[in-house]
């Protein structure tokens, strides 16, 4: 008796062209300046970053472009140690909200170049560059401490998610 | 309005891998044992309403066509819904809606996921030049604002570790439950490895094949008592604004507000509850966004929702113990109709009369709800 | 039922290859512009629905990002389909049966151009009999192509004067794509075969878009007067491919005999040989059809069906008194769903 076939390999390859867009294309390309472009909603004056296409609460487009500063406040995080497909780091590192100066939204990237023990809310940190820099956001690198005094709780306690 | 009745509830078997199955068998086992409950056959049934969750965790696009057949569909209207993980119970509410509003007298409707299929966390973790190198899965989504949430309310460590026990304990009395863990208690949830810090390998929901059922109908059939759809409700928000409270998301509280007022209840009156906790912490969290306690943490704490607590949650052991992504969300309302239905079995609530049943999905954006009655509404 | 009314459209034109707008733009240009053809704003909007696929945008949840577009705060009652946005206008339909809210926002959106639509499509069919032989959406349509010259019911002139046609309404129409190849019949006919018997312009042309319609209960507007849908089983070798079966069927719990004459017919052929049966079973000789040039010349994957109500109540506003539009899904006109529209 041979073995029962349970299954079938069935390998599925689709290529997509995808255009970014005006926003997030001009956002992309600031990125090989190394600056970090948001857009200012001219209903609610909030500073997205990185920008969408629209404001995602007042639906309108947001033609003001906003440089934000490339150090910023670690809302609240995770430490990221279960390894899987797909993976771009190696276990374990911290995926952090990070809300940078002048922006009001907060940006998901990882804080390294520090124990993942001693990161928490409220730290502070700033941008390292990848080399060479392509127009992704995995231009920068990643998001190391300042070693600034942390940033008080009531401070940024309304942008945690 | 017309009143819409669950007369019929069908689930599988839940487990990692259902390689005894096909994708058309697995979805006839939930849909037959439906029909067989509600004692009809396909022929009984005027549409189908599918729900599912990202196409891409089975590899093939839009598989409500090629279902139809297996559903008994071909001749009538099948519809397909995707709202993320909220899917199981939109998709059961958009089926309560054709009944409702008159458009079909009885409809079938089917939710499911055969994530074994594919990679689920490949399909979740895809690079976009657009978004940040990240990439860590749900969890690593969801564990920064599990972080918030313990830094607002206080709330010890341990009461993550409870809620994983209790739903696990729960999942003992069910035999459809995929995770069975005679053993499980507090030191073996707290001695399991951090995954997505602060959540625990035990903490987390698994990753399941399976399909639920539910003949939702304007006539009463089959020999079991029905459960009577006393409200639905379905709210959605964005997912990145600045200031918005993902641990207390306004559009879960609005989502249980307007259900409540619908129905002329409150949630004093709700007898046992069915939410989507894929992580354990998501019990408390919820347990406050939907007005069910004051304080989620201490409500768990104090023992209130064990099955034998005055507010027992996920009696059949939740999202936590068996979890087909886009399933999980009608096995909430199906679970809460089996309890007022008194066919809840060996997780049956003493007297439950009015059960509510949760879903949410996305970046905890996507909500719907639905409260379900021994007796018919209004 | 209520009476539900097309109080608002909003269109961009259909594109090959857009690179100004993303997901998010593309909702927001439409929805923004339905929103003002109806004189409402996104606050007095009592349900959103909305259809799309993941497969078509390259990515899981794509809504999640979309509804970026149209402002759902504070929290709105919001679904999604993962069909044609012609099955999210039937939604919302539904939802306004209710009685507790009288307005919604329906959109679609997708990026067909630099989508692998082919593979897509291939992707749909049963997985375990069907999708690993590979069969292009091309050769699928040719099978029926084939069926329906066997039956006496169409020759390769018929399609050749479909597609010149499309392409003559099309090369005026502002949502249309620069027309690209000959409107002539007899030169449409020494193209090269494909998939015997269809050549590469039997193929619609696939292209970037959005739509969105607002629907009011009462008010003005071209009416919903019927909708309904219906499937058949997604095996070519189930089905009769010369009947359109579920054609027929929506067509009839629409309520399209007894509506009366048809004027303007908007319909969801994404291959010449639908085109030639769908006018064929829905009975269409005296109808205008496809006055927009149709899906053959643009065609947006997941917005085609949607769009169609949009330019059917585009004829109605512009004076017919009866239109139809047609939506479709699956492979050889498996799903369908017909919307009736009628002047008040």
């Amino acid at each position: 008796m041979s073995e029962p076939v349970q299954r079938v390999l069935g390998p599925v390859a689709l290529d997509y062209t995808v255009h970014a867009g005006s926003v997030t294309g001009a956002f992309l390309e600031a990125l090989l300046d190394k600056r970090l472009v948001g857009r200012r909603c001219p209903s609610c004056a909030k500073v997205f970053l990185p920008p969408r296409g629209a404001c995602p609460t007042c639906a309108v487009p947001m033609p003001e472009a906003v440089e934000v500063g490339q150090r910023g406040v670690v809302t609240t995080f995770s430490v990221i140690r279960i390894p899987f497909d797909g993976q771009v780091l190696t276990p374990p590192y911290a995926a952090a909200h990070i809300v940078l100066d002048g922006a009001d939204t907060p940006l998901l990237h990882i804080v390294g170049e520090c124990d993942v023990d001693t990161v928490r809310m409220g730290m502070r940190v700033e941008a390292v560059w990848a080399d060479p820099i392509e127009p992704t956001l995995a231009s920068v690198r990643y998001f190391r401490p300042t070693g600034e005094p942390d940033v008080a709780w009531d401070a940024f306690k309304e942008h945690l998610g | 309005m017309i009143p819409c009745a669950v007369t019929g509830i069908g689930q599988t078997r839940y487990a990692a891998k259902r390689e005894d199955v096909s994708m058309p068998e697995l979805v006839r086992e939930a849909a037959l044992r439906a029909l067989d409950d509600a004692g009809l056959d396909f022929d009984g049934i005027d549409a189908v309403v599918m729900g599912k969750a990202p196409d891409m965790f089975e590899g093939v696009a839009n598989p409500e066509l090629f279902l139809a057949g297996a559903l008994g569909a071909a001749g009538k209207p099948m519809f397909r819904v995707h709202t993320a993980g909220s899917v199981g119970g939109s998709t059961a509410i958009v089926a309560a809606h054709l009944v409702q509003s008159g458009v079909h007298k009885r409809v079938l409707t089917v939710a499911w996921e055969k994530q074994s299929e594919s990679n689920a966390m490949w399909a979740l973790s895809q690079k976009f030049p657009f978004q940040p190198p990240v990439a860590a899965g749900a969890g690593g989504y969801f564990a920064p604002i599990i972080r918030a949430y313990m830094r607002r309310s206080g709330a010890p460590e341990h009461i993550g570790w409870q809620v994983a026990v209790k739903d696990r304990r729960n999942a003992l009395r069910n035999p459809l439950a995929h995770l069975h863990l005679p053993d499980i208690d507090l030191d073996m949830v707290k001695a399991s490895p951090l995954l997505w810090d602060p959540i625990r390998y035990l903490e987390t929901c698994p990753s399941s094949d399976g399909a639920c059922a539910m003949v939702l109908s304007a006539d009463v059939t089959g020999d079991r008592p029905p459960a009577w759809v006393h409200a639905t409700a379905m709210r959605s928000e964005p997912m990145l604004f600045p200031g918005r409270d993902e641990v207390s998301p306004r559009a879960g509280a609005a989502c249980a507000q307007e259900l409540f007022e619908q129905a002329g209840k409150t949630p004093a009156d709700v007898d046992c509850a069915e939410i989507y906790v894929p992580f354990s912490w998501y019990e408390p969290m919820w347990l406050e966004n939907l007005g069910l306690a004051e304080s989620g943490w201490r409500a768990v704490d104090a023992g209130r929702t064990a099955l034998d607590g005055d507010l027992p949650i996920n009696m059949s052991g939740g999202v936590l113990s068996s979890n087909p992504i886009g399933a999980s969300g009608m096995i909430r309302f199906a679970e809460a109709a089996r309890q007022v239905r008194g066919t809840a079995d060996a997780h049956q609530v003493d007297r439950a009369r009015l059960a509510m049943g949760h879903a949410y999905g996305g970046g905890s954006q996507f909500f719907a709800t639905w409260l379900v009655g021994t007796e018919p509404p209004g | 039922m209520r009476p539900v009314h097309i109080a608002g459209i909003g269109q961009i034109p259909n594109v090959r290859g857009d690179t100004d707008h993303d997901e998010v733009q593309l909702v927001q240009a439409v929805a923004s512009a339905a929103l003002a053809e109806a004189g409402l704003h996104k606050d007095d909007i009592g349900f959103f629905c909305s259809g799309s696929s993941d497969y078509v945008m390259g990515r899981p949840f794509s809504f999640t990002m979309a509804i970026d577009g149209v402002g759902l705060w504070p929290p709105k009652r919001e679904s999604h389909v993962e069909m044609d946005g012609a099955w999210a206008l039937y939604e919302a339909w539904v939802r306004l049966q209710h009685g507790d809210v009288d307005t919604a926002l329906v959109y679609a959106y997708g990026k067909g151009h630099g989508a692998p639509v082919d593979g897509m499509l291939t992707a749909q069919l049963d997985p375990y009999y069907e999708a690993p032989l590979g069969p292009s959406p091309m050769a699928l349509a040719a099978l029926q192509a084939r069926a329906l010259i066997d039956a006496g019911r169409l020759t390769e002139r018929d399609l050749a004067e479909v597609v010149a046609h499309a392409r003559r309404l099309g090369a005026t129409h502002p949502g249309v794509p620069a027309i690209d190849g000959p409107l002539d019949v007899d030169a449409l006919l020494d193209a090269p075969y494909v998939a015997t018997p269809l050549r590469a312009h039997d193929e619609a042309v696939r292209t970037d878009g959005a739509t969105a319609i607002v629907l009011s209960v009462g008010g003005g507007g071209p009416r919903i007067g019927g909708i309904a849908h219906c499937i058949e089983p997604i095996e070519l070798g189930l089905r009769d491919l010369t009947a359109a079966t579920s054609v027929r069927r929506a067509a009839a719990w629409a309520g399209l005999e007894q509506a009366g004459s048809i004027d303007v017919a908007e319909l969801h052929a994404t291959y010449s040989p639908q085109a030639v049966l769908l006018r064929q079973v829905l009975g269409l000789a005296d109808a205008v059809v496809d006055p927009s040039g149709g899906a053959l010349v643009a065609d947006t994957p997941f917005v085609t069906g949607l769009s169609r109500i949009a330019e059917a109540a585009r004829a109605v506003q512009g004076g017919a008194v009866r239109a139809l539009a047609h939506a479709s899904g699956g492979p050889c006109l498996q799903h369908n769903l017909i919307c009736l529209l009628e002047a008040r």
